[in-house]
């Protein structure tokens, strides 16, 4: 059976493959292979026989076919709603062709699944709400994207990212030693505004564990620095641990869950060995999910529980807000009409909706909600690797009409997006469509609008 | 004949009926897996079964849910359909009559005028569900063979039984066509997509769990918004 060199059924598991594969520009030639990859059968089989239990499996099977899914999709309904794009019929002619023929499919039909897992389902779960059934489609994609993977049939992107994460344990190439330097340069560079600033490295027992998304230390470090001086003004025991900071998850995009579960586990590992109270994740919405939903899976506990209390960013500002830790300016609020993005990894499942609702009524004077919005809300366009993939960079464009739509509709012109992805998504919707909006994670905002403590300002000098 | 197929043939169609969906919740159950689901429906029991049960109750109340409201014409179709496809068949005096005769046991009637109702709602359901699925393209493309054969195993017993209520043409003749189409009806049932009549319920309660125990339950503060 012939496999290619890039495209292959083998994730990434080395530096010298990674830089190689990376070197493929576009994955030219890695798409190349993959029309030729064959689909080893006998895997797919005996995967499906081990892993396609009743839940799937009743879901394929008792689908009514009544296409109430068809408007839930943002999806069909931003194509024309092209009936292609029904949910049910999305999973129905791919992964339900792949068990009806178990798993007797060829070459071409496993590279058009591919474009439908990656490019027609962004895993946001919305459907899921609006079948009679509960048939969540989204977690059928995961799923089946989890097939694709272990066939080699997964975006050139992904293969990627997943790589980078079996080898740096980031979705970046950043090392221990690139990020235990950020944190030093960060916390030495504020330190003249921020007299006493910190960013602790491996303090043991502290309070609070940060973690982020290594987008953050390696392309814009002063979220980083915004963080820290968040957690300074609200006089926060904390730390960073210099091993298993990065709580994203692009192997989760990828469906390549051995990653996912070597991932989770670096961040649980260093619990262990810090013992901090609880853990506080950056503004990201799969590092969330990966760390905090599915990750106790994953790394194996049956309680379906963190270690320990993993908030979500939005969580602690919540919390820091309404026990006086952070305190605003009331004069600094924003006054500019503004409206929230929701995003469906922490909000629709995770229902965090209460808390970016309780930061708004602090920070905000003219709130306006998006319709649809909280558990409802439409996903921003880009979510599930979606943002990151050359290939379907038409349709995601496509796709990103959605959210224009809606934040035009609110007439806002400042969006507050608390998730990489959805800050991505807004930020290229802008870029394609030009709507004169602005976006922002909380840190900046909540930065230019807390007080500061009499004793953490920079002492004036004396003339 | 009439003898037979309300004998031992009821009887036969009776424990396929019966059996069969028992069977397909024991397996569903015994299928799901915490890892595979990926939720912890044992250690979260009992806050788990409070969402799944009220995941199903939400979908049966008429108009209870956000996809139910923003699709009235489907809402309005399933539901008179459904009402009169559960209570009929249980409570129409007839039935209850032979259930009296075979099997020493009868449950309330319904007062005929309400049975009727009931049968004529359900078959204007079952013709608006029908129409939709010919006439939306987002419906007409999931739309199989099998799809039609399924409505029309569940609209044979209506239509044949009411004919033969209404003693238009050959009452016998009518009769037996509802029994037959009655017993066959309850002996695929378990076989086809009919078992939703019990996967329903433990389809619902799987993401209502789901949603209780791991996605947000917790920290949600109310009940999943369906």
């Amino acid at each position: 059976m012939p496999e290619g060199t890039f495209c292959n059924r083998r994730p990434v598991n080395t530096e010298e493959d990674l830089k190689a594969l990376l070197g493929d520009k576009g994955g030219a030639q890695y798409y190349k292979e993959m029309a030729e990859l064959e689909v080893d059968v006998e895997a797919l089989k005996a995967t499906l026989q081990k892993t396609l239990q009743s839940r799937t499996k009743t879901w394929l099977e008792i689908c009514a076919h009544c296409g109430m899914c068809a408007d839930s999709c943002f999806l069909y309904r931003v194509n024309e709603r092209d009936p292609k794009q029904v949910p049910a019929y999305k999973i129905q002619s791919t992964l339900g062709e792949i068990v009806r023929k178990k798993g007797e499919v060829d070459t071409a039909f496993m590279m058009r699944t591919m474009e439908v897992a990656w490019s027609q389902c962004t895993c946001c779960n919305r459907c899921g709400m609006y079948c009679p059934h509960g048939i969540d489609m989204g977690v059928m994609f995961s799923y089946l994207r989890g097939l694709l993977f272990s066939q080699g049939f997964v975006p050139w992107e992904l293969k990627i990212g997943s790589g980078m994460h079996r080898v740096y344990g980031a979705q970046m190439d950043v090392t221990t030693e690139d990020w235990v330097e950020t944190c030093e340069w960060m916390a030495e560079e504020q330190q003249e505004e921020w007299p006493g600033l910190e960013i602790p490295v491996d303090k043991e027992d502290a309070d609070t564990m940060y973690v982020l998304n290594a987008r953050e230390p390696k392309h814009y470090p002063e979220d980083l620095a915004e963080a820290a001086i968040l957690f300074h003004l609200a006089g926060e025991n904390w730390t960073v641990p210099s091993e298993g900071w990065e709580q994203t998850s692009l192997t989760m995009f990828a469906g390549d869950w051995a990653g996912c579960k070597m991932q989770v586990e670096r961040v649980y590992a260093a619990v262990d060995k810090l013992r901090p109270k609880r853990v506080v994740g950056t503004e990201c919405g799969h590092a969330h999910r990966a760390t905090v939903i599915e990750g106790p899976y994953w790394a194996g506990r049956a309680d379906g529980r963190t270690p320990v209390p993993f908030l979500h960013y939005v969580e602690w500002v919540s919390e820091a807000l309404t026990t006086g830790k952070l305190k605003i300016d009331p004069e600094k609020r924003i006054k500019e009409p503004v409206t929230l993005q929701d995003s469906c990894n922490y909000v629709r499942n995770h229902g965090l909706a209460k808390h970016t609702r309780i930061i708004m009524s602090y920070i905000a004077e003219d709130f306006h909600e998006m319709a649809p919005n909280r558990e409802h809300n439409y996903c921003c366009g880009g979510g599930g690797g979606f943002n990151g993939i050359g290939r379907y960079r038409h349709q995601r464009n496509v796709a990103l009409k959605t959210k224009r739509d809606q934040i035009l509709a609110t007439g806002c012109k400042l969006v507050v997006a608390p998730c990489h992805n959805c800050w991505d998504a807004i930020r290229d919707l802008e870029e394609e469509y030009e709507i004169g909006i602005r976006w922002s994670f909380l840190k900046p905002l909540l930065i230019s609008m807390v007080i500061v403590p009499e004793h953490l300002k920079p002492q004036e000098e004396d003339e | 004949m009439y003898a037979f197929l309300t004998g031992p043939m009821l009887w036969v169609a009776l424990l396929v009926f019966f059996g069969g969906l028992t069977a397909r919740v024991v397996w569903y159950v015994r299928g799901l897996s915490w890892q595979l689901d990926r939720v912890a429906y044992g250690p979260h029991l009992a806050h788990g079964l409070k969402g799944g049960i009220h995941s199903a109750l939400k979908w049966m109340l008429p108009f209870g849910t956000q996809s139910w409201r923003e699709q009235p014409y489907f809402a309005v179709a399933f539901f008179l359909f459904h009402i009169g496809a559960v209570l009929v068949p249980l409570f129409l005096a007839g039935h209850n009559i032979i259930l009296a005769e075979r099997f020493g046991f009868s449950l309330p009637a319904l007062p005929m005028g309400i049975a009727d109702a009931l049968t004529v709602a359900a078959i204007i359901g079952l013709v608006m569900i029908a129409l939709r699925r010919i006439a939306l393209t987002e419906v007409r493309i999931l739309t199989t063979a099998y799809d039609w054969f399924i409505l029309a195993v569940s609209a044979a017993p209506f239509v044949t039984g009411f004919v033969a209520r209404l003693h238009v043409g050959n009452y016998e003749a009518w009769l037996l066509a509802h029994i037959i189409t009655g017993e066959l009806m309850l002996i695929v049932a378990p076989f086809t997509k009919l078992s939703h009549i019990v996967l329903f319920f433990m389809s619902r309660g799987q993401i209502g769990m789901d949603y209780a125990i791991k996605r947000g339950g917790y920290s949600r503060g109310a009940a999943f918004p369906w």
